[in-house]
């Protein structure tokens, strides 16, 4: 049986000249919920596509659920789901024809396709071209392609990102779903009150470094930009 | 899994097969100008029917096969189906048979305008359609790994045709010998041996290609 954690030890990765990361450590206990917080440009994409093997570390190594990111990437592959920044959709075909592609690369059934998109509340638009759709609607057919996936390890970039406010709920419900089933979660967003509630552990980055990692809810005291942001929301309460 | 991904971009094809007019148009207005540039002399028009045929399919191979990965660069669903994780050898050949099946059958719909525009007919049509296979082949296999090879570059169009060009030419000039074998006669028996290199091209282009692959779109 392999080692179901994440293990990050000094991964760094430069894109030209800048690093986007570098030096990182860190550990994911097995069936964890990881909040990773930090402004634009902190590294939280780069880490996340390096762990999902989209991109590989230039120095340093990393391994999810014990197979190394660049030596035994269909490994890690085979484990790992990513809700990325690019929704993986092809636009001329519809939603139910985009998850049919998932699963028969996968190699599973299509029956689950109708199921997981009641799931995300798109069975109605199952028919419908994707590029018909709005941003918060790939976004929820992004979230089905994940739940097809089952999982093991679960990357979500801006997991909240174009959704309205049902759409938060519903990412919610999807990431309680995923963590009773013992899915490994590492949540990169910017909604870090909301984050931090469903979260057990964080780690907060910064020009690419770690500058914190703790138990969730002491994430806020460190992240920088969330105190502004928490003391800003603080004076527009009080203002009203 | 090669099914799977087979399955997928005939659908994608069938889906955007306006398209499909579109390079239609532009290989026979491209056979068209050739026939400008020989002038009246219709027996030069038939003696380079062949050529002509097989330049207006490759410069509208350059569309289609530059087309054919619109779609996966658009969200990066290429990047989405290898990490699943699919086979990156499934992945093109999935790809190059559905651009294969997609050139073939322009060769076969621009043999009508090349027989109208040069007098350049044949009985020997099942040859011909032998010959167009096997080229479309020639085409498909090559062109569909440096199309993806260029589709991430800002000057993906002046790429592909610079990269491929000069890789395809012998299989380009073992097509246009054969077709013109089949058009004009052939006194000496050479269409077998034309075919036979025709064939041994594709055959390298589509083992060493499929195996290239991975390595070219992943990082």
């Amino acid at each position: 049986m392999k080692d179901l954690t994440i293990d990050v030890e000094q991964v760094a990765r430069r894109y030209g000249r800048r690093w986007a990361l570098a030096d990182v450590s860190f550990q994911v206990p097995p069936a964890t919920v990881m909040m990773v917080a930090g402004r634009n440009g902190a590294g939280k994409s780069t880490l996340f596509r390096v762990l999902s093997t989209a991109i590989r570390p230039d120095r340093g190594r990393a391994t999810v659920g014990g197979f190394d990111v660049v030596r035994h990437r269909e490994d890690v592959r085979k484990l790992t789901a990513i809700l990325s920044h690019a929704n993986y959709l092809y636009e001329a075909l519809t939603a139910k024809e985009n998850l049919f592609i998932v699963a028969d690369h996968l190699g599973i059934r299509r029956d689950g396709v109708m199921g997981v998109l009641e799931q995300v509340n798109l069975a109605s638009r199952a028919e419908d071209a994707v590029s018909t759709f709005s941003a918060g609607m790939r976004k929820r057919l992004s979230f089905a392609r994940i739940l097809l996936q089952e999982p093991r390890f679960v990357l979500l970039d801006e997991p909240y990102g174009a959704l309205d406010p049902p759409g938060f709920d519903l990412v919610d419900e999807v990431i309680l779903e995923l963590k009773r089933r013992g899915t490994t979660i590492l949540m990169a967003t910017h909604q870090w009150e909301r984050s931090a509630r469903l979260s057990d552990v964080a780690l907060v980055l910064d020009q690419g470094r770690v500058i914190w990692q703790g138990p969730a809810s002491e994430a806020l005291e460190h992240e920088p930009h969330a105190q502004r942001a928490a003391i800003l929301s603080t004076a527009a309460g009080g203002a009203r | 899994m090669l099914a799977a991904a087979l399955r997928k971009e005939l659908l994608l094809q069938w889906r955007t097969r306006g398209q499909m007019m579109a390079v239609l148009v532009f290989g026979a207005t491209a056979l068209l100008l050739f026939s400008f540039a020989i002038g009246p002399d219709a027996s030069a028009l038939r003696t380079f029917s062949a050529g002509f045929l097989w330049l207006g399919l490759l410069l509208s191979s350059t569309l289609t096969l530059a087309e054919s990965f619109h779609s996966e660069m658009e969200n990066r669903a290429l990047e989405g189906l290898l990490l699943l994780p699919s086979d990156p050898r499934a992945l093109y050949y999935g790809k190059a048979i559905a651009n294969w099946l997609q050139l073939t059958l322009l060769g076969i719909a621009l043999v009508p305008v090349m027989v109208v525009l040069y007098d350049a007919g044949t009985t020997q049509l099942l040859k011909l359609l032998g010959i167009i296979i096997l080229g479309a082949a020639g085409l498909s296999a090559p062109g569909t790994l440096y199309a993806g090879m260029t589709a991430q570059l800002k000057a993906k169009q002046m790429l592909l045709p610079l990269l491929l060009f000069p890789l395809i030419v012998p299989a380009l000039l073992a097509s246009v010998k054969a077709t013109s074998l089949v058009i004009l006669g052939d006194p000496m028996d050479q269409l077998n041996a034309w075919i036979t290199l025709l064939a041994a091209f594709d055959l390298i282009y589509w083992s060493m290609c499929g195996l290239l692959y991975g390595r070219v779109i992943e990082e």
